[in-house]
């Protein structure tokens, strides 16, 4: 029973960032109704946020030791982060300790300015075009933002640590008056709350404010908007801006679950892509309970005891799901009437 | 008009014309008349280093990389000569391999066997390479011998640790100065035995291909000598990127050791992914929660960061060792690069001018003859201290390291310690021993 909790708050952890990729996937498509394959390099671009606040933070003076050598045999450069040069060693190693939740700060703007770039630099070109030509040309997007990242940063995973406060886990087993232990760790759980309150501030933004009053109204029907008077497009742009920025925060936050590398956006493309399918296209609910319902589904199958009955089936389970919704649900499970169906 | 009243000189016309004609194939086929492939006829001759430069561990690719191109400059007589001046062979003389000139051509295996097949044949069949050097991965390295092989020219294994690639899987024409999962196994019982005691329960998380599974066998085998037991051993896909899952199931599995059969990337998450489940600070059947990492490397424990404290793992070569080749090798990489090599480009650099005296000393870069001077050749001075080529399998033995990650790194390469030196003895094995069986040497085939 135990076994099955601990999988099942896996579960609900990676879901939390498959939730938060489709919904960014599913904004976009459903204001614009472009297929955005670049998705993952911007969920990847924001992991490296926090790669790079870390790196700012650490810049370093540097003292020659006369006692130690370095792998030369030359005199080795002993650094000091200059943050703390400046507010001295303990408050300075407590805000390079919290590199990661501090990179949403830097986050938030880089990553706006990259879905505004990305939207009028070259999305809004492909609005007319085939979804077969947006998808290409998305993908090939993806391809050169890794390859600037690679160049950038190397190829290695590069260690993003959480702060020391949330290193270690946490026994849910005495809480739930389990004989036996129950950890999890401290920044997922962490990760799995970020997830809801972002989830939670999406949808309220666009229940709650006359700005996503309008978008809903946009995304059920453009022209009649547009004949409003209302300028649709400036607003949609903005939802680019914003669908990138959720990317961008899930990977921020994501940087200490596994160490960010170039090409981790590309591991969670496809998987997210099913997501929002399954969820139904272009259903903002519909991606948010099909992430979390696939990814319990994969925890669960991870399970010895399921795999020794049918081995292999943790690579597949996401997939074998995928078609029995498609097959009995064709939309999806809240997809609309009409999307993809022109 | 009539063509049936030749005259003499119509005659002469013809024959000279058709026996230029049947001779013209064979001019254009110059190296046919060596009688192997790629038989290079100027004044260079290229070697071909196909390594990855994209996918999880390409970060171990490029430093292969400039660890050839080193090992090409120092073979052409530039540089400071690095290791060539330790070599206990003394056939180099630093004016290119048999006086041709040294040049390279690279291609991107992608850590992919179909896409390292295929870089590996346009360098042999477009850019003329003699010989291919590199690798990281195990599947790789068996698919790209099995093609060279066929192709006849010499392959050069580099970063590939699985039993199989001079096992089941060996060849002729294909070499491996690397060593392997039995001689890790070998070199890590005894020091787990000291540090973690006989009686322990294992649960292994192993990489589902060819290095994954012999590993996991010979590290099995090894510990459950010495007395432990394993409890489990759960296959991940290559392409996992989030171990948690199977990181869970061992908390309550009643193990108290993890090993972690995986490498590069892969290695990096699970570890981290461990790190987090706080198995490392757990107390599990009255003892000390331990993991293991059978195959380390400079470029994962960099990764890692401060989650390899205190773990232990093999090594084939660290830049820390202190005989003379090591420190040449060192002094030249580092000036060069501004850090210390990693253990692949060790290898790869070693494997290059291994590859260059064979063909000084056989004569000839016929492959039958490279593949003579290799076999059961013995040599010094390239780290790792007396080295064995062994003609049987054309495994390479020599000591292997036992590392453990380092509790309080002075800088960003000080991530591992070396804990024991384990002499060559004891990692030594029989040929026909059955972790090896299977599969055919052959006969080396010179291809043309």
């Amino acid at each position: 029973m135990d076994a099955i909790l601990l999988q099942f708050l896996n579960g609900l952890d990676k879901g939390s960032a498959y939730a938060l990729i489709a919904l960014g996937l599913t904004l976009i498509f459903g204001t614009l109704g472009v297929v955005n394959f670049a998705h993952g390099a911007l969920f990847m671009i924001g992991a490296f946020c926090s790669v790079t606040l870390q790196r700012i933070l650490t810049l370093s003076s540097e003292t020659l030791s006369e006692t130690e050598k370095d792998f030369l045999g030359n005199p080795l450069k002993i650094k000091t982060p200059y943050v703390e040069n400046w507010f001295g060693p303990e408050v300075g190693g407590a805000i390079i300790d919290w590199a990661v939740p501090l990179a949403i700060l830097l986050a938030i703007p880089v990553m706006l300015l990259i879905g505004f770039i990305m939207e009028r630099g070259l999305i809004k070109h492909f609005y007319k075009r085939p979804h077969a030509d947006q998808i290409l040309v998305t993908f090939g997007l993806a391809i050169v933002l890794q390859e600037v990242i690679k160049y950038f940063y190397g190829a290695n995973p590069i260690p993003t640590p959480a702060p020391s406060a949330f290193v270690g886990s946490f026994d849910f087993g005495p809480l739930l008056g389990l004989d036996t232990s129950l950890a999890y760790p401290y920044w997922r759980l962490v990760y799995f709350g970020f997830s809801a309150l972002i989830i939670g501030a999406v949808f309220a933004f666009l229940q709650f404010t006359t700005f996503g009053m309008v978008v809903r109204a946009g995304m059920a029907d453009r022209e009649t908007v547009g004949l409003l008077g209302i300028d649709i497009d400036r607003r949609f742009t903005i939802m680019f801006g914003i669908a990138a920025a959720v990317a961008g925060l899930a990977g921020v936050m994501y940087a200490p679950i596994n160490s960010p590398n170039y090409h981790m956006g590309m591991d969670f493309l496809v998987l997210s892509f099913v997501v929002v399918v399954v969820g139904g296209m272009g259903s903002l609910p519909g991606a948010v309970l099909a992430g979390f319902m696939l990814g319990i589904l994969e925890s669960l199958a991870s399970m010895n005891e399921v795999k020794n009955i049918l081995p292999g089936i943790d690579q597949i389970i996401i997939y074998v799901v995928a078609i029995i919704i498609l097959l009995t649900r064709p939309r999806g499970l809240m997809g609309r009437k009409g999307v993809m169906e022109e | 008009m009539s063509f049936s009243n030749p005259t003499r000189r119509g005659l002469i016309k013809t024959g000279a014309v058709a026996s230029a004609g049947l001779a013209l194939p064979t001019y254009l086929r110059a190296d046919g008349h060596s009688g192997f492939t790629n038989a290079p006829t100027g004044s260079t001759v290229t070697l071909g280093f196909n390594v990855p430069q994209t996918g999880p561990y390409a970060e171990e690719g490029l430093d292969e990389l400039r660890a050839q191109e080193l090992a090409v400059q120092h073979l052409n007589g530039e540089g400071d000569g690095g290791m060539m001046n330790t070599f206990s062979s003394k056939a180099l003389k630093g004016n290119g391999i048999l006086g041709k000139k040294v040049e390279f051509v690279t291609g991107d295996t992608q850590t992919k066997s179909d896409a390292a097949r295929a870089s590996a044949k346009a360098m042999i069949e477009k850019d003329g390479a003699v010989m291919i050097n590199g690798g990281s991965s195990s599947g790789v390295a068996v698919a790209v011998q099995g093609l060279c092989q066929e192709a006849g020219v010499i392959f050069m294994a580099g970063l590939t640790h699985s039993n199989d690639t001079t096992g089941k899987d060996k060849k002729a024409n294909g070499f491996r100065h690397f060593f392997n999962g039995y001689m890790s196994a070998a070199a890590l019982a005894p020091v787990l035995n000291n540090a973690y005691g006989s009686d322990r329960k294992a649960y292994h998380l192993t990489a589902d291909y060819t290095w994954g599974w012999t590993q996991q066998e010979s590290i099995a085998a090894a510990t459950e000598a010495m007395g432990w037991e394993t409890v489990n051993n759960v296959l991940t896909p290559l392409a996992s990127t989030d171990f948690s899952s199977y990181i869970a199931p061992v908390l309550n599995s009643g193990a108290d050791v993890l090993v972690l059969n995986h490498y590069g990337g892969n290695m990096v998450n699970s570890l981290t992914n461990a790190v987090q489940f706080d198995l490392l600070n757990k107390e599990v059947n009255g003892k000390k929660f331990e993991i293991v990492v059978p195959l380390y490397s400079e470029l994962m424990a960099a990764g890692a960061g401060k989650n390899v404290e205190g773990v232990i793992g093999s090594m084939n070569w660290n830049w820390q060792l202190q005989d003379e080749g090591s420190k040449a090798f060192v002094k030249s990489f580092g000036e060069k690069y501004g850090r210390p090599p990693s253990n692949s480009a060790h290898t790869c650099y070693v494997q290059t001018l291994l590859y260059a005296d064979a063909v000084e000393r056989a004569g000839t870069f016929n492959p039958c003859g490279v593949v003579e001077a290799l076999e059961d050749f013995e040599f010094d001075g390239l780290g790792n201290g007396p080295v064995l080529y062994r003609g049987d399998d054309h495994q390479c033995f020599k000591d292997v390291l036992v590392m453990k990650g380092k509790e309080n790194p002075s800088n960003e390469y000080d991530t591992l310690e070396i804990v024991e030196v384990t002499p060559r003895a004891q990692v030594e094995y029989a040929p026909d021993h059955p972790m090896f069986a299977g599969g055919q040497l052959g006969s080396c085939n010179p291809g043309a």
